[in-house]
Formats: structure tokens, C-alpha cells, sequence
């Protein structure tokens, strides 16, 4: 295939870009750089200008191309915004499911288009809220979901045959789901009407965000289970979110979370296939998760590259046929990482530019960060101007009237080819040790995190990087915030209502749905039709995931640092 | 002369909350400061925490939280620190921790809160200059 740019033109322009360097040398003698060295928030040095001859090696119909196109570089959609803008999804979960659900009606009428739920820390980890274990948790940074009850609470009122929810839920995944599909039966709503996504995405929680119950190879049969289960039963659904996001959040690097991410999805490719699935029956159903950091070229690119590596993954890697298996569709969330207690309305700031990289990077949905997000749950009003935000981004500001706006910048274009192949690198080398789920066990993603994670903040201490507010910038006056309280008598309201729920059940329907349960973990059936009928026994979450714990042992932090 | 022996602190994460990427890299920070560091790893009790500090003779308790349990989970290590008579291993906490907390927490005892963006310089000089070394 011929190059995009003809040689020629290109010797000529070598010729130019060294006449300007000896010029601005002499510039530079007489007045310095203002800065030693410049780099993206991921370290990458930027270089001083970018031109033709940095994307030489590039061809425009095999590496770019058209929206809607392989390698979908710029784009999964050929109308990608022009027709329809992202859906606007953000975050929510506090206190009990009823507050949730008030929170979400207020989201809804102003103007959000999908809904997404937070979980409490011991709904993450699979307790209810009255075990020992989750005193002075309950309703913290999310929603406590216990039994089928509180779930029926969460969406009251709420069209879930029209609106799709997405759930941030990973060790007890398949109980959560399990309650959403019981609520919806128990509505009349069919399974095959309810659309949404799980995030389901345990490899990252060993890598990254640390929410775990069973040990990673049962954590992937089960994670196995909900794809093999949703691909039959659910088909509107996606079972599962592969989330860079968390990688981001722990300190990674944008490559890093470009490689681990994608690694988790051919661990979970491979799982699917291996269980006995046609590649194109599930991978059309398979979503992500990415971050959107401050780096704002970095970032762009970063998302184009993802999108091609996926496409070239799945066809080349996967002999998938179907063409929506290739395609890589991603929610973003701004990074909660960079945002600072320090002066926090300068968050709004930083929060707008992170949107607007999601945005033109292509993002399919997002949620965009509140002010107050890095002191506490977001109150009602920071949640709205949070949400607004987008609605800026989309309807005033005009980014999204054209599809890939920077696609053929020079700068964008080799930071994606950068990008894409350093991130297809790690992967290779992710493979050498035996894949995925050998690598997690050998700690390798885990210490590169944290590494790169300690080098940033070196950065920031040592003042080589600035963070205004924080190192430079600085100011004693405090500007008043409010903060969202969650008061602790909830606690105790949602201990009395899943122990007057455990009473007023039939036990003994609850302990054989249990028993079944643990038998078909055992054995190896497909646990899913036996926790949905769990949980419409009101089994709580926790019996659930004891079952787990009981047949496949639980897993604790190696602890290094 | 006795001879000084290097601090020894542990980091701790109280509690179900998984961030753990300031306390991995405070632990980090103590260690190339020259402290001896004993990282617990996630997920633990109130109780394991402080039978761990005693067990290893801490100086001191880095607790770091930012899921919201702090006001529960901070206070209780510094009782039950006081009920096994081992009050003398200084605890401080970092995380997610909303100013009007911070007095709350110094009156149940936590010496000192470092919030985000406290640079590791200053977190490590704090220790040098608050933290002895217990008697052995």
C-alpha cells in the first residue's frame, strides 16, 4: 500500500525542519527553554514541533481511515456524535438504596441520559452491612445493597426497560446482576429486555483497585459464567466493563493502562473461547473503561489507540468475523487522581479538559467528576455542575459537530503510533510469561504500577511537575465547600431492614437455593439461574458470596509495596 | 551509649477500602527515608492492626483510608492500642479526610492528619521530628 506522503515532498521537508532547529538554537542560547524538558503527565517527552515526517510511516486507509471503518481508529460509528452524543452516565450511590434513588431521579430530570450506580465498600466486597466486618462502612462512597429488597428500593420509579444502568460491582458481580434480573422478573420485565453493564472485571481488582473475595483463576470461571450466561440469556447486556480505569487511578501510566487493559480483555477472551464460546457470540457484548487524565493530547491519542489495538486483537489475534466484535466501546471517567483538595473549584477546571479529551477521543458515555469528588460523595449541586459540564461540551462548544476533530494532527497521530506500539510491547511481553493471570501472579503490572506511581509523585514533590494549588500556585485562604455527610443512624436503619428481611423469609427455601448453589460451584454448571433464584429466596448478598468463599477460598493481599 | 535504632512504623489500611496507592507509596517514602517499614496489606481490622504493631514493637501506626470510615476506624486503633497498654506508638492518618474531621480525629488521639497532596519531604521530616523511638 503507498505511504500517505510522497518521498519527495518529505527530503524537502527534512531539509526545512533543520534549517528551523538551527534557528531556534539560536534562539534558545540567547533565551532558554522554559522548561528543561517537557513530557506528557505520563513522562513521554514531547517533542518541539511535529510534522509529516514524524507520521511517515503511516497510511491513511490502513492506520486512519474512516469512522465506522477497521481499524476504527477514528471511530466505532461511522456518524459516531453527528448522529447521537455520548451518553451522559454519572456516577452515583450514597447512603441507603432510597437515597440512591432520589439521587438518580434528580440525575434523570436533569437531563441524564443512563444511569450508573456506586456501591458501599462492603457491597464491593460481598458483606452485608451487618457483618462485623463492614462497621462504620454503610453507605460511604456508595449505595449498601444486602438483599433483593434494597434493590427493588434502588429503582423504584425508574423506566429500566428504556433506561439502561450501569453497575460498578466486580468480586460479587454475578449476585448483583443476579438481583437486577430478579427485580426486573419481578416487574414482568423479560431478561432479554434489560440493557446494561456490569463491570465484572476482577483482573484489575488484583492489579489495580483492590476489591476482592476469591482467589484469580476462580474469580475468572465465575466472571466466565456471567459471559456464557448473558451471551444465551441477557443478550442486551454487557457482561462485563474491562476497565482501565482503576489501573489509571493506582498510578499507572497511559501505556500501561492502554497494555494491562487490553491484556485483561484477551485473558477474558480466552477464558470465553476456552469455555466452548464462538468468538463473535460474546465479544460484540464486551465494553471498557478508560480513564481521562490531564494530559490532553496524551489522552486522545491514547483513546484512537485503543480502539485500533482492540479491532487489530480481535481479527487478527481472535479470527473474530463479526465486524462489532473488533469494535472497542468505552465509557471514560475524568481521573478522580487529579483532582485536588487544594482549591477545589479549580476541579471543575480540570474536569472540563479531561471531558473534552474523552470527547474527542470518542468515548461512547461518560461520567465527569465533581468539584467536592476528591473530599467526599458529591453533593446534589457539584453533581449538577459536573453534568452540566458535558452538556456544555456537547451543545455549545461545537467539538462535537465533527467526527475525530484532531485525527491527521501530526502531533495526535504519533502519539497514537507511539502509544499503540509500546502498549502492543508489554502485551507481548504479558504473553511470554504465560498470559495474563500468570503475570498478576508473578506481581509484574502490580509493581510497574507502583512504580510508575511513585515516580509521579517525586515529580510533583521535587517541583518538576506542577499541580496548581499543590506546588505552585499555592494560597492559605480556604474556600468554603459543602460536604456531603452521610449520617451513621443509617447504619443502623439498614442492619434492622436486611435482619427483619432474613426474618420474615422461608430459611429453609434460602438454605437449599444455597446448598444447590455451592453444589453447582463445585461442580462446575453455570452458577448463574441458581444465584437468580437465591436472591428471589432473599438470600442477602453476603450468603451469596459466603458460598464462594467456602468452595473457592478467599484472597488476601501479598502486601508489597 | 545505647545506640539509636532506626524507627519502625508501619502502614496500615483499616477497613474494606481498597486505594492503596498513597499508602504503598508513604511506605515507599519511609523506607527511602531510612525508617524500618512494615506494610500490613488490605482489608484489616482495627484489632489485626494493632495486635500486628505490637507484635513487630512499632514506634508508629500510618493509618491511610479514603472510603469515608475513617471517623470509626482511626479512633479505634488508638482505643485498643490504650486497652493492651501500648499507647505510646504514635498513630497518624492520611486519606481522604474532610477538614472538619481533622480536630475530631486529634481529640481521639490521632497525632496528626496528612491530607492529599502533602508532599512525602515534609510527611517524612514530621516523623523524624514527632516519632521516638520506643525503649526496648
Amino acid at each position: 500500500m503507498a505511504l500517505t506522503y510522497n518521498q519527495e515532498i518529505m527530503s524537502e521537508l527534512k531539509r526545512g525542519e533543520e534549517k528551523w532547529s538551527e534557528k531556534l538554537e539560536q534562539v534558545f542560547s540567547e533565551r532558554p527553554e522554559r522548561l528543561k524538558r517537557f513530557s506528557t503527565v505520563s513522562d513521554r517527552e514531547i517533542r518541539r514541533i511535529y510534522t509529516p515526517l514524524d507520521v511517515k510511516s503511516q497510511d491513511f486507509s490502513r492506520d486512519i481511515g474512516f469512522p465506522g471503518s477497521y481499524p476504527f481508529t477514528r471511530g466505532v460509528q461511522p456518524s459516531m456524535y453527528r448522529g447521537r452524543l455520548w451518553t451522559m452516565r454519572m456516577f452515583a450511590g450514597l447512603g441507603t438504596a432510597k437515597d440512591t434513588n432520589r439521587r438518580f431521579h434528580h440525575l434523570v430530570k436533569a437531563g441524564q441520559t443512563g444511569l450508573s450506580t456506586a456501591f458501599d465498600m462492603p457491597t464491593l466486597m460481598g458483606y452485608d452491612t451487618d457483618s462485623p466486618k463492614a462497621r462504620g462502612e454503610c453507605g460511604k462512597c456508595g449505595v449498601a445493597i444486602d438483599t433483593l429488597v434494597d434493590m427493588e428500593d434502588l429503582f423504584e420509579g425508574l423506566p429500566i426497560e428504556r433506561i439502561t444502568t450501569s453497575m460498578t460491582i466486580n468480586p460479587p458481580a454475578p449476585v448483583i446482576w443476579g438481583m437486577y434480573i430478579a427485580m426486573a422478573e419481578n416487574r414482568g420485565i423479560s431478561r432479554k429486555d434489560i440493557g446494561g453493564t456490569i463491570q465484572n472485571d476482577m483482573l484489575k481488582e488484583f492489579i489495580a483497585q483492590k476489591t476482592f473475595m476469591c482467589p484469580p483463576k476462580p474469580s475468572l470461571r465465575l466472571i466466565t459464567d456471567t459471559v456464557e450466561f448473558g451471551t444465551k440469556e441477557v443478550p442486551k447486556w454487557n457482561t462485563i466493563s474491562i476497565s482501565g480505569y482503576h489501573i489509571r487511578e493506582a498510578g499507572s501510566t497511559a501505556v500501561q493502562e492502554l497494555a494491562f487493559t487490553l491484556a485483561d480483555g484477551i485473558a477474558y477472551t480466552e477464558a470465553a473461547i476456552e469455555r466452548g464460546l464462538d468468538v463473535d457470540s460474546f465479544a460484540p457484548r464486551f465494553s471498557f473503561f478508560f480513564n481521562s487524565h490531564l494530559d490532553f493530547f496524551e489522552e486522545i491519542a491514547k483513546f484512537r489507540a485503543a480502539r485500533r489495538m482492540w479491532a487489530k486483537i480481535m481479527k487478527e489475534r481472535f479470527k473474530a468475523k463479526d465486524p462489532r466484535s473488533w469494535w472497542l466501546r468505552f465509557h471514560t471517567q475524568t481521573a478522580g487522581c487529579s483532582l485536588t483538595a487544594q482549591q477545589p473549584y479549580n476541579n471543575i477546571v480540570r474536569t472540563t479538559l479531561e471531558a473534552l479529551a474523552a470527547v474527542m477521543g470518542g468515548t461512547q458515555s461518560l461520567h465527569t467528576n465533581s468539584l467536592d469528588e476528591v473530599l467526599a460523595i458529591p453533593t446534589e449541586e457539584a453533581a449538577t455542575i459536573a453534568l452540566r459540564t458535558q452538556q456544555i461540551i456537547a451543545e455549545e462548544s461545537g467539538v462535537a459537530n465533527t467526527i475525530d476533530p484532531l485525527g491527521g494532527s501530526y502531533l495526535v497521530e504519533a502519539l497514537t503510533d507511539q502509544l499503540e506500539e509500546e502498549a502492543f510491547e508489554i502485551i507481548r511481553k504479558i504473553d511470554d510469561m504465560g498470559g495474563m493471570l500468570a503475570a498478576i501472579e508473578r506481581n509484574y503490572p502490580q509493581q510497574e504500577i507502583a512504580d510508575a506511581a511513585y515516580h509521579y509523585q517525586k515529580q510533583i514533590d521535587e517541583k518538576e511537575r506542577t499541580v496548581v494549588g499543590v506546588n505552585k500556585y499555592t494560597s492559605e485562604e480556604r474556600l468554603p465547600v459543602e460536604i456531603l455527610e452521610i449520617d451513621e443512624e443509617l447504619e443502623r436503619l439498614q442492619i434492622e431492614k436486611t435482619q427483619r428481611i432474613k426474618n420474615d423469609r422461608d430459611n429453609k427455601r434460602v438454605r437449599e437455593c444455597l446448598e444447590r448453589l455451592g453444589e453447582a460451584c463445585s461442580g462446575g454448571e453455570n452458577v448463574m439461574e441458581f444465584i437468580i433464584d437465591a436472591v428471589k429466596a432473599h438470600a442477602t448478598l453476603q450468603e451469596v458470596c459466603d458460598v464462594f468463599r467456602a468452595v473457592f477460598g478467599e484472597y488476601r493481599d501479598p502486601g508489597t509495596y | 551509649m545505647q545506640r539509636e535504632r532506626r524507627l519502625r512504623v508501619m502502614v496500615a489500611k483499616p477497613g474494606l477500602d481498597g486505594h492503596d496507592r498513597g499508602a504503598r507509596i508513604i511506605a515507599r517514602a519511609f523506607r527511602d527515608g531510612g525508617f524500618e517499614v512494615i506494610y500490613t496489606g488490605l482489608h484489616q481490622t482495627p484489632e489485626e492492626i494493632v495486635e500486628a504493631a505490637i507484635q513487630e514493637d512499632v514506634d508508629m501506626i500510618g493509618l491511610s483510608s479514603l472510603a469515608g470510615a475513617h471517623m470509626y476506624l482511626f479512633p479505634r486503633v488508638v482505643d485498643l492500642l490504650k486497652e493492651k497498654g501500648a499507647d505510646d506508638i504514635v498513630v497518624c492518618g492520611g486519606g481522604i479526610i474532610p477538614e472538619e474531621d481533622i480536630p475530631r480525629l486529634k481529640e481521639a488521639g490521632i497525632k496528626e492528619i496528612f491530607t492529599p497532596g502533602s508532599p512525602l519531604t515534609e510527611i517524612v521530616q514530621w516523623v523524624r521530628e514527632n516519632v521516638k523511638a520506643r525503649s526496648e
